[in-house]
């Protein structure tokens, strides 16, 4: 065959495997997305907010519990890790930008970004769970805040490194001290960014079940006493889908519904969002 | 909207503000920026703010050691029982008390070798396409769907993987493979045995499939930053689109394209809900095939750890959760440097 021939073939097969490539990427995405719809919306029903989890054996049940939980905990571990995410994102772009620290801390940060997030459990489960002696709620929370943490730290460095450096020198120049610049100038011009990683946060830990194994546990009853097991939809889904009982697999595919609902509507919110703000 | 209409007033609010009445006294100083913050306002406030933005950068440090010292202390116990041992032992007994983590081990090492196997090719074509091919309204929404399948809960693909995704590869995946892989010499124990659908081999698919957005980013991202100039002079001397992606792309972006493989690895060895929901929890190896079931580290720990006896079982979980984390932990040090090396312009030098 002569070279030019096949060159261009050689091209033509590898630009239609890269689509096939793409296909497949998509075709995962489609499928799982209308599994979850198909099923979660059959299973949609005005119990699933009104009734707490089943016990076996039981016909009708719903959610109630494992939702509420999950909000309680979801929303108070973005409280507490939100502000020292973002202070920490301060230092690392605005004090230490230079210095070993910053550099040491930023590295460290990328790694736990990525860690493992039972072993994050593993480790609430060993400073928190064993001392006190008792699964709990707060441990729960502790877990999802140390998720959130890099990736609040992460965003917010990244959006303040965005922010020209003449704002900085102009606030300054008015004599302004640093934490009113950083306060009331950096961040003020980087907040839908750090929005933006906030609610990319909150929808990462929405669907974590791994550190909620060991900390949180579940409950099948309704439980708002944040020192003992508490209810949560990634760990009721679990123990449902694993099991032999029909009925519970419909609950949990109705969880699943709710939580990819959820995440997806946070991450298309999020990006929405970042983008009506750089366009603007 | 907001960015355009408030920086412009922000200085203006607090010229009149606070800081206001000390600005006069400030005209004589130098304009440094540094020498304004530290000579000139030792206020409390500000210090406070300093102090307390340093000390929360602080304690992701201590956060990385409180995790590694917790883990090797809680799992003491064990490591003094069986020592090195513990890692090439095939045994898991817990009324007998005897753990090894060979198995679990090799489950995590190889579904997380399937999944790189898959993910690698497929992440490729898939930035290929989405840097040199899509046309350009498209290259937004087909990213962020490719990005979406990241975002997806892993209790998702977990449940999908175990109620949908098995059945189906049982009846017609399994089989073919088994058909045609499986005839041929050496590879075809690997696709021998039963098709129950789960397993390491599925384990192993479903992974690759959570780790395709992370590696396609990086690559596309990376394919991004070389210079127009490259392509465009292989281009101009007559080179296919495939040439100049393999020929010149590919090697001036490798060392952040294995980052990026990195990266998704570091992420596959981790990944705990959609492993322990298809790989079938067994602690058996009866052949070297992928349709056995098995165990990996993860999913180990997410069966067994609330249930654990203190003491020797629960040290035995711990010391496996200790030997994941330092796996993950080197194989994202190598990510994370490689990706920075890229950053720094080193990659011109292949």
């Amino acid at each position: 065959m002569n070279l030019l021939t096949r060159r261009k073939l050689v091209n033509k097969f590898a630009l239609g495997l890269s689509m096939m490539a793409m296909l497949f990427g998509l075709v995962w995405l489609i499928w799982i997305l209308f599994t979850v719809f198909k099923l979660g919306v059959s299973g949609l029903s005005v119990t699933l907010f009104t009734d707490m989890t089943p016990p076996p054996g039981d016909d009708v049940g719903g959610l109630l519990n494992a939702i509420v939980g999950s909000l309680i905990m979801v929303g108070l571990a973005t409280l507490i890790g939100t502000p020292i995410g973002v202070l920490a994102g301060v230092y690392l772009a605005e004090y230490g930008r230079f210095t070993l620290l910053g550099s040491a801390t930023r590295f460290i940060n990328d790694l736990l970004l990525s860690a493992p997030s039972i072993v994050i459990g593993l480790f609430v489960y060993a400073v928190v769970v064993a001392q006190t002696g008792k699964f709990s709620g707060w441990s729960g929370v502790i877990a999802l805040a140390l998720i959130v943490l890099p990736v609040v730290v992460r965003t917010t460095e990244n959006m303040l490194q965005l922010v020209p450096d003449t704002l900085r020198e102009a606030a300054f120049a008015l004599g302004a001290p640093k934490s009113v610049m950083i306060s009331k100038v950096t961040l003020r011009a980087a907040r839908a960014g750090v929005l933006t990683g906030v609610l990319l946060a909150v929808a990462r830990i929405a669907g974590e079940t791994a550190p909620l194994l060991f900390t949180a546990l579940s409950n099948q009853f309704w439980s708002l006493d944040m020192n003992s097991p508490m209810a949560n939809l990634p760990v009721t889904i679990y123990k449902f889908a694993m099991s032999p009982f029909s009925n519970w697999q419909d609950l949990a595919w109705s969880g699943v519904f709710l939580i990819t609902l959820g995440v997806l509507a946070l991450n298309i919110l999020a990006r929405v969002f970042l983008r009506v703000e750089k366009i603007n | 909207m907001h960015r355009s209409t408030e920086q412009p007033k922000a200085p203006g609010a607090f010229g009149l503000g606070s800081a206001g009445g000390d600005a006069a006294a400030l005209s004589g100083v130098s304009m440094s920026s540094k020498e304004f913050s530290s000579s000139s306002w030792k206020k409390l406030g500000d210090r406070l703010f300093a102090f307390s933005a340093r000390s929360f950068a602080i304690l992701a440090l201590i956060l990385l050691v409180g995790i590694i010292i917790s883990l090797i202390y809680e799992s003491w116990p064990s490591i003094r029982t069986f020592g090195i041992g513990f890692v090439f032992s095939t045994d898991w007994d817990p009324p007998m008390e005897k753990f090894g983590a060979l198995i679990p081990v090799y489950g995590t090492l190889v579904t997380s070798a399937i999944a790189l196997l898959i993910a690698v090719p497929v992440s490729f074509g898939i930035a290929l396409f989405l840097t040199e091919l899509s046309p350009v309204w498209l290259r937004r929404p087909l990213g962020v769907a490719i990005e979406l399948l990241a975002a997806i809960p892993s209790i998702v693909y977990g449940m999908w993987g175990l109620l949908v995704f098995a059945p189906i590869f049982a009846k017609y995946g399994q089989p073919l493979l088994s058909a045609t892989l499986g005839k041929l010499p050496f590879i075809g124990a690997l696709f021998s045995g039963p098709p129950i659908g789960i397993g390491l081999l599925s384990a192993g698919i479903i992974l690759a499939i959570m780790i395709i957005p992370y590696i396609a980013s990086v690559m596309r991202d990376v394919f991004d930053v070389t210079p127009p100039m490259l392509k465009e002079s292989a281009y101009g001397v007559g080179c296919t689109t495939w040439e100049v992606m393999w020929g010149v792309v590919l090697p001036y972006t490798k060392t952040g394209v294995i980052g990026g493989v990195m990266l998704g690895l570091g992420r596959a060895l981790g990944e705990t809900m959609a492993v322990t929901f298809v790989i079938g929890n067994t602690n058996f190896l009866n052949s070297v095939s992928l349709f056995d079931p098995g165990n990996s580290i993860t999913s180990a720990l997410a069966n067994e750890f609330a249930e654990a006896d203190p003491g020797l079982h629960t040290a035995a979980l711990m010391e496996l959760g200790l030997i994941l984390f330092v796996i993950t932990m080197i194989v994202l040090v190598i990510s994370k440097l490689l990706l920075l090396r890229l950053a720094k312009g080193e990659g011109a030098k292949s």
